[in-house]
């Protein structure tokens, strides 16, 4: 590993100093976190996959006996019997906090099941009927799984980041500021020695003049 | 933050037109052009946007690109032709991208 490029001074060495325990510190903070982030993510993760699972087929089952409704009765009636939604989902969309990331958090109310419908039971066929009633039990859950996923997909790019940044340290950071250290130190002891050998090498002249 | 949120789906007509009932507003887009610019005018007035799993597939770049905020959520769904796999394999490109490896669908 390269050594940064510093004059061997007992400045540059305290200074030096200061900064690799602040990088060890830092890089310890890091890995912590990366750690937390990724027990959490693992607990969500799974959480969105199980939801996954459950909506795919129930949103497929519930499109299917919408496509029934539709052929059996004309485009227009479907139409106009869906135009006026008699309901609205209203999401009141937060964010919350998890390791430093700003993550959706939604809340949700829906109307009770029972009036759910915006038709009258006469004009549309029953296959529409369940299909509308299945769609919007899903509502809330796709709701769910919108939050849960979007969480995760944010958790997984800021570990990665944060993974980026930790080993940035590990092995760049923390190796060069201690392979500069060392070059300080033995510098500095070489510069020691030198002078000591000059001030023996001037004793013994003087010794050998007066002598 | 908070922001009081609106639920929009985009996909094919057959399969946008059920959520209508349910109150979301639907918007049907029939090729990944359409897709994509609807979703680039969608973007910023709604929290949470379901979007079939095909057309997601093929407006993956676009999807990309707003991930990094909180909201919009961009939720790929199953469309009348059921699922292919889009969803799941995003739950999978996660894991990988969190953890180096895929340990949740490797069994």
């Amino acid at each position: 590993m390269a050594r940064l490029t510093v004059n061997p001074t007992r400045m540059e060495l305290r200074r030096l100093k200061t900064r690799l325990s602040t990088a060890t510190r830092g890089h310890k903070l890091l890995k912590d976190k990366s750690d937390e982030m990724v027990r959490r993510f693992m607990e969500l993760v799974r959480i969105n996959k199980s939801l996954r699972e459950e909506i795919e087929g129930e949103v497929a089952d519930a499109l299917r006996g919408f496509m029934l409704a539709r052929a059996v009765s004309s485009a227009e009636d479907i139409e106009q019997v869906l135009s006026m939604p008699k309901v609205e989902v209203t999401l009141h969309a937060g964010t919350k906090n998890i390791m430093g990331v700003d993550v959706p958090d939604v809340a949700i109310s829906m109307p009770a099941i029972g009036d759910l419908l915006p038709y009258a039971f006469s004009s549309a066929p029953s296959d529409l009927d369940n299909a509308v009633i299945k769609l919007s039990q899903l509502t809330e859950k796709l709701l769910r799984l919108a939050e849960v996923e979007k969480t995760c997909n944010m958790l997984a790019d800021e570990i990665e980041k944060n993974r980026r940044r930790v080993n940035a340290l590990e092995y760049v950071m923390i190796p060069q500021l201690e392979e500069t250290i060392k070059y300080i130190l033995m510098k500095l002891d070489e510069n020691e020695r030198g002078n000591l050998t000059r001030l023996m090498k001037v004793k013994s002249m003087m010794q050998e003049r007066d002598g | 933050m908070t922001v009081n949120g609106k639920i929009a789906v985009i996909g094919d007509k057959d399969s946008v037109l059920a959520f209508k009932a349910v109150g979301v507003e639907a918007f049907s887009a029939s090729g990944m052009f359409e897709a994509n610019d609807l979703l680039k005018k969608l973007k910023d007035d709604y929290a949470v946007i379901f979007i079939t799993e095909d057309l997601a597939k093929q407006i993956g770049d676009t999807l990309e690109k707003i991930k990094s905020r909180a909201y919009p959520a961009v939720i790929p769904i199953p469309g009348t032709a059921g699922s292919n796999g889009f969803g799941m394999e995003g739950i999978r490109r996660d894991v990988e991208k969190a953890i180096g490896a895929d340990i949740l669908f490797g069994d």
